[in-house]
């Protein structure tokens, strides 16, 4: 098969590039290094999707994800205040997940391996999916599931901003919780109940 | 190129994001093996839209772009709270409901 060696030679470099990344997901001890790692695996991701002729696709994972979802994911370990430098992020049952997972993908790469024996996919055509064409199904076969996802990302930034919210001038709104409550009453020292605010 | 290459790489990155699931203890990080797994699928769709010479998979990847960036950000909603009255984000510590 000389025909595709150089897109195999690609999809390798990139598969393995993506699986060291992911793995370093998921074992970095460090909460940024993780996140920039999944960085490292969505680019990866990025270049498998141009090699399978998906140029749209790719440009919005680089997009939406890497320049997204990743920034938004570094602000939450910002404001959850994620520990500097190394901390521990593994529970307990990580031996037991390892075996879970381990399990899974060998059951699940048998059944692939042997479902899709022979069949190629052909690295033939000399032009990309066009972003017009992707356009074109969208807003004739799945333009209903298009209006569905965009309610959806509605509801989702109505329900982000509701659900964060810091209630306005409203003492019982659960932020204190009942250890900060006990320093603050009996002193009437008010710097307790504000570190919250500073802390934020 | 068989299309199995792609199939089992997909396989195994959703596998990476199970045990990230499953094994991390940050909430946030949690998160980021989820977004792991979302991405093995996306992987799997384009493979096909490239196998079978439909474009429909390529529609199905970006639909699951736009619920996962909804997720993430209900998702950290809701990790924000609890980091606000918790004051952390372990999630082993969150086991109220737990029998």
């Amino acid at each position: 098969m000389s025909g595709d060696t150089w897109q195999q030679v690609v999809f390798w470099v990139f598969a393995v590039g993506m699986t060291f990344a992911a793995l370093r997901v998921v074992t970095a001890q460090n909460v940024v290094h993780a996140a920039l790692y999944l960085v490292g695996t969505l680019l990866g991701a990025a270049a498998l999707f141009l090699l399978l002729f998906a140029e749209f696709v790719a440009w919005a994972q680089v997009l939406l994800y890497v320049g997204a979802i990743v920034v938004l994911m570094l602000f939450g370990l910002m404001l959850t205040r994620a520990d500097i430098g190394k901390g521990n992020y593994d529970n307990d049952q990580r031996w037991l997940a390892a075996l879970c997972a381990a399990a899974l993908f060998g059951v699940t790469s048998w059944v692939i391996l042997g479902t899709f024996e022979g069949q190629e996919i052909s690295f033939a055509r000399t032009e990309g999916v066009t972003t017009q064409a992707v356009g074109d199904l969208i807003f004739s076969a799945y333009v209903l599931p298009f209006e569905v996802v965009s309610v959806l990302l509605l509801a989702a930034l109505v329900g982000a901003v509701v659900i964060a919210r810091r209630d306005v001038g409203d003492e019982s709104s659960g932020e204190i919780t009942h250890e900060t409550r006990a320093r603050v009453e009996p002193g009437g020292d008010q710097t307790e109940e504000r570190t919250p605010e500073v802390v934020r | 190129m068989p299309v199995q290459y792609f199939l089992v790489l997909s396989m195994l990155i959703f596998c990476i994001g199970i045990y990230g699931v499953l094994a991390r203890q940050n909430a946030v990080l949690v998160l980021l093996s989820i977004e792991l797994m979302l991405n093995a699928v996306n992987i799997n769709f384009i493979a096909f839209a490239a196998h079978l010479d439909d474009i429909s998979g390529h529609v199905f990847a970006l639909f699951i772009i736009a619920v996962a960036a909804a997720e993430v950000g209900v998702g950290l909603a809701i990790v924000i709270l609890i980091y606000r009255n918790r004051r952390t984000v372990d999630v082993d510590e969150m086991s109220l409901m737990k029998w």
